[in-house]
C-alpha cells in the first residue's frame, strides 16, 4: 500500500512543481495561465492527499473555476493582440521583482521553519466538513463575520474599479 | 484492503470478476478503480448514443417529421451510424491553432464531465464513491469543463470560437452562483453532503422527497431547472452556441471525433444534471411508492436504477421540450435572470427552508399530522 | 491511503485514455488523410481570414468573473454552515442568526452593485459614449430599447 501513497504523493507534488516552472518558462501569457491552472490542480490533489476534503476542493471550485476564469478574462479584456512573456519583461523592473520575490521567498522560509510538520498524513481518513461547520460556528465564529465583510469590500471594490475602467475604455 | 473507505461497486465488482483476486497484491486497487472507470466510460457513451437519439426523435415528431428512419427499426441505429461517420472523418488541427491546447481541449472537457459520475449514486451500492463531501465535489467539480472550453476557444485562434467561449464562461460561470445556493438549501434539508445519504433521507412515501420538505423548496427545484439548463447551454440559453450568429461557438474550428467527444462530453452533461434533478429534489433511486422500494434482490437493484434513469430521462425530455418550445434569450435577459431573479429568489428560499427547517424539523411538510416518519 | 480521492486521479488517467483512444488510435485508423492546404485555413465563413482572432473584450466580462469568485467563496463558506445546521439548530436560532448577519453583510455589496448598474448587461456602451453621466443602469428608461445594442460583446 505504502508504494502506491508515495507513487501518488510524487505524482501529485510533480502536478504542482513542474507546472510552476514551466510558467517561468512559456513564452505566451494564456499558457502560462494554463500551467498556472495545473499547478493549482496539484495543490488541490495534494489537500486531498492529506485528508482535507472539503479544503481540496474548494481549491479546484475556487481557484480552477473561478480565479482561472477570472486571470483568462484580465489577459482577454487587457490586451488587444497576442501578446508574448518576453515582452512584458523589462529590464527596468528587474530590482523591484528581486526585491518582491525575495520578501516573499522570506516570507515562506520563514514560515516553513515555524510550521511542526506531521511527517506522514493520517492514517484514517475522517471527514473535515462537519467538523469546519462546527468551528466556524463556535471559536471561529468571529472570523467567520469578518469574512463576509471582507468578501464585501472585495465586492464593492472590484466592482467600483472595474466600472472605472470602463468608462475609460 | 480498507473496508471502510472504499465505494461498495468496488467489492461487488471483485465478486463479480474473481480472476481480479488472482492478480498480485499490488496491482489489486489500480485494477480495480480502472475496472470500475469503465463502466461510466459506458454510460456516459450509452447515454451519448440515446440521447442524441431522442434529442432528434424528439424534436422531429415536435415538428410533425418522422426524423431518422433508414438505420434500424424506427431509425435506433442511426446515432450509431453517425458515431462511425465521425470516426472516419478526416483530423484537422487549423494551421493557426494552438496545437497542444487544441489536443487538450477536448480532454479537459471530457474529464470534467466524466469526474462528475463518480458521484452519482444508481442505487444505495450502485455508487463508484460515496465521497462524504459528494455534493461539495460535484459543485467543485462542475466548473472544470469551463476549462476546456476556454482552452478549446482560445486555442482554435478562430473569431466565432472566441467569442463563444467568452460568452459560455461567463454564462456557466454566473449561473454557477444560483447553482451553488440551491446545492446549499438541499444541504440545509440533507444535513449530509454524501449523494446516498441525501437520497435515503427521501425514503419513504414521496411525500418524503425534498421537493415537499417545506413550502418554497419549490422554488429552489425550478431555479435549479433553470440553472442547470443555462450550465448546459440548453436552449433557451444556447447563446454561446447560437448557430445563427456565432456559427458553433467554441467547437467551430472542431471536426471529426475530437468534435464527437465535445458531443459525448455534453450530452453526458446533460444526463449528469437530469439525474442530479432527479436526486436532490424527486427522491433520486426511490419510486415514491414504499413496497416497491423495499424488495430486496436483482428485481429491486434493477426497479430503484430503472426509477433513476426513469426520471432522468424524463428531465432529458423535459430539456428538449423546452428547446423547441422557448425561442433564444438575449444575453443581458440571460444575466438579468441570473442576478436580478435567480440569486435573490435562491438566497430568500434558502433562508425560508432554514428557517423551517429549525422551527419544524421533520419530514416533509405535506406529510406533518398524517403520515409521520413513513419508511424511516 | 484516501482510496477515495485515488480514484478520481485513476479518473481523470481514465477519461483522458477514453479519449485519446478515441482519436488517436479507433479514429486514426478508421480515417483518411488527404492533406489540402485549404483545409487548414482557419474557418471565417469561407473568406480568408482578416487579423487576430484575439479581440479585445468588453470589460463587463470581467465584471462577472469578479461577482462570481465573490460569490463563490460565500457560498464554500456556506456549505459547512448548511451541513451542520440540522444539528445546531436543535439546540436554539444562534446558527440561524449567524448566517443571516453573513447574509446580510453581503446583501450590501449585493444591493450596491445593482443600484450602481453593475448587474446589468446593457449599460457600457451609453455610460462609454455619454462618460459618467450617461450610465443607463439606473435609469429603467434605457433600458428599454436594448435589442439593438444587445451584440455589445
Amino acid at each position: 500500500m505504502s508504494f502506491y501513497e508515495g507513487l501518488l504523493f510524487y505524482l501529485l507534488a510533480a502536478t504542482a512543481v513542474l507546472p510552476g516552472v514551466m510558467i517561468l518558462f512559456s513564452r505566451d501569457i494564456v499558457h502560462a495561465a494554463f500551467w498556472l491552472l495545473a499547478s493549482l490542480a496539484g495543490v488541490a490533489g495534494l489537500y486531498l492527499y492529506l485528508g482535507a476534503d472539503f479544503l481540496g476542493f474548494t481549491q479546484v471550485m475556487i481557484y480552477i473555476g473561478g480565479i482561472m476564469i477570472l486571470i483568462i478574462f484580465g489577459l482577454m479584456v487587457t490586451h488587444k493582440q497576442k501578446i508574448s512573456l518576453s515582452q512584458l519583461a523589462q529590464k527596468r523592473l528587474l530590482v523591484p521583482a528581486v526585491i518582491t520575490g525575495g520578501i516573499i521567498l522570506t516570507a515562506l522560509l520563514y514560515v516553513i521553519n515555524k510550521t511542526t510538520w506531521k511527517p506522514t498524513a493520517s492514517e484514517e481518513m475522517e471527514p473535515t466538513s462537519a467538523d469546519i461547520g462546527y468551528l466556524l460556528m463556535s471559536d471561529y465564529l468571529l472570523p467567520f463575520e469578518i469574512a463576509s465583510i471582507v468578501l464585501l469590500v472585495g465586492l464593492v471594490g472590484g466592482v467600483y474599479i472595474a466600472r472605472r475602467k470602463e468608462r475609460e475604455a | 484492503m480498507p473496508e471502510t473507505t472504499t465505494g461498495a461497486l468496488i467489492y461487488q465488482i471483485l465478486e463479480l470478476l474473481p480472476f481480479l483476486k488472482e492478480l498480485p497484491e499490488f496491482l489489486h486497487i489500480p485494477m480495480l478503480m480502472f475496472v470500475t472507470g469503465l463502466i461510466p466510460v459506458t454510460v456516459i457513451s450509452l447515454v451519448g448514443l440515446v440521447g442524441v437519439y431522442m434529442e432528434r426523435k424528439v424534436s422531429a415528431f415536435m415538428q410533425i417529421r418522422l426524423g431518422p428512419m433508414e438505420y434500424g427499426p424506427w431509425g435506433t441505429l442511426q446515432t450509431l451510424a453517425d458515431g462511425i461517420k465521425l470516426m472516419g472523418k478526416e483530423d484537422i488541427i487549423p494551421r493557426e491553432a494552438d496545437k497542444p491546447l487544441f489536443i487538450l481541449a477536448p480532454i479537459a472537457a471530457f474529464v470534467g464531465v466524466f469526474l462528475l459520475f463518480i458521484a452519482i449514486p444508481f442505487d444505495r451500492d450502485i455508487i463508484v464513491v460515496d465521497l462524504n463531501v459528494g455534493i461539495f465535489y460535484l459543485a467543485a467539480v462542475a466548473s472544470i469543463e469551463v476549462v476546456g472550453i476556454i482552452m478549446a476557444g482560445w486555442a482554435s485562434n478562430n473569431k466565432w470560437s472566441l467569442l463563444g467561449a467568452m460568452r459560455e464562461a461567463a454564462q456557466v460561470v454566473a449561473y454557477e452562483i444560483p447553482v451553488g445556493i440551491c446545492l446549499v438549501t438541499v444541504v440545509i434539508v440533507s444535513g449530509s453532503f454524501s449523494m446516498v445519504d441525501i437520497v435515503e433521507e427521501q425514503k419513504g412515501l414521496f411525500l418524503n422527497w425534498f421537493i415537499f420538505r417545506n413550502p418554497v423548496m419549490w422554488v429552489v427545484f425550478i431555479a435549479f431547472i433553470i440553472a442547470s439548463l443555462a450550465e448546459l447551454k440548453r436552449a433557451p440559453f444556447d447563446l454561446p452556441e447560437a448557430e445563427s450568429e456565432l456559427v458553433s461557438g467554441f467547437h467551430t474550428e472542431y471536426s471529426g471525433m475530437r468534435f464527437s467527444i465535445f458531443f459525448i462530453a455534453e450530452y453526458g452533461a446533460m444526463f449528469v444534471a437530469s439525474a442530479l434533478i432527479a436526486i436532490l429534489f424527486l427522491g433520486g433511486y426511490y419510486t415514491g411508492i414504499p413496497f416497491l422500494d423495499n424488495i430486496d434482490g436483482i428485481l429491486g437493484i434493477l426497479i430503484r436504477v430503472g426509477a433513476l434513469f426513469g426520471k432522468a430521462f424524463a428531465f432529458l425530455f423535459l430539456q428538449m421540450w423546452i428547446r423547441w418550445t422557448l425561442p433564444r434569450i438575449r444575453l443581458d435577459q440571460m444575466f438579468y435572470l441570473c442576478y436580478k431573479v435567480l440569486v435573490p429568489f435562491g438566497f430568500v428560499a434558502m433562508i425560508i427552508t432554514a428557517f423551517w427547517q429549525m422551527v419544524l424539523p421533520g419530514d416533509g411538510f405535506m406529510s406533518l399530522g398524517w403520515a409521520p416518519g413513513l419508511g424511516k | 491511503m484516501h482510496v477515495q480521492f485515488a480514484n478520481i486521479v485513476v479518473f481523470c488517467v481514465v477519461g483522458a485514455l477514453f479519449v485519446i483512444l478515441n482519436v488517436s488510435v479507433v479514429s486514426r485508423i478508421l480515417r483518411p488523410t488527404v492533406r489540402d492546404p485549404e483545409k487548414y485555413e482557419t474557418y471565417e465563413c469561407g473568406e480568408p481570414a482578416i487579423g487576430s482572432a484575439w479581440i479585445r473584450f468588453d470589460m463587463r466580462f470581467y465584471t462577472i468573473a469578479l461577482v462570481f469568485v465573490i460569490f463563490a467563496v460565500e457560498v464554500a463558506f456556506m456549505y459547512p454552515w448548511a451541513l451542520v445546521f440540522k444539528q445546531l439548530s436543535a439546540v436554539g436560532p444562534f446558527v440561524f442568526i449567524e448566517m443571516v448577519v453573513f447574509l446580510l453583510i453581503l446583501a450590501v455589496g449585493f444591493i450596491y452593485a445593482w443600484a450602481k448598474g453593475d448587474l446589468e448587461w446593457v449599460r457600457s456602451i451609453a455610460s462609454q459614449r455619454g462618460g459618467p453621466e450617461g450610465r443607463s443602469g439606473s435609469n429603467p428608461g434605457n433600458q428599454t430599447d436594448s435589442s439593438e445594442r444587445k451584440n455589445a460583446a
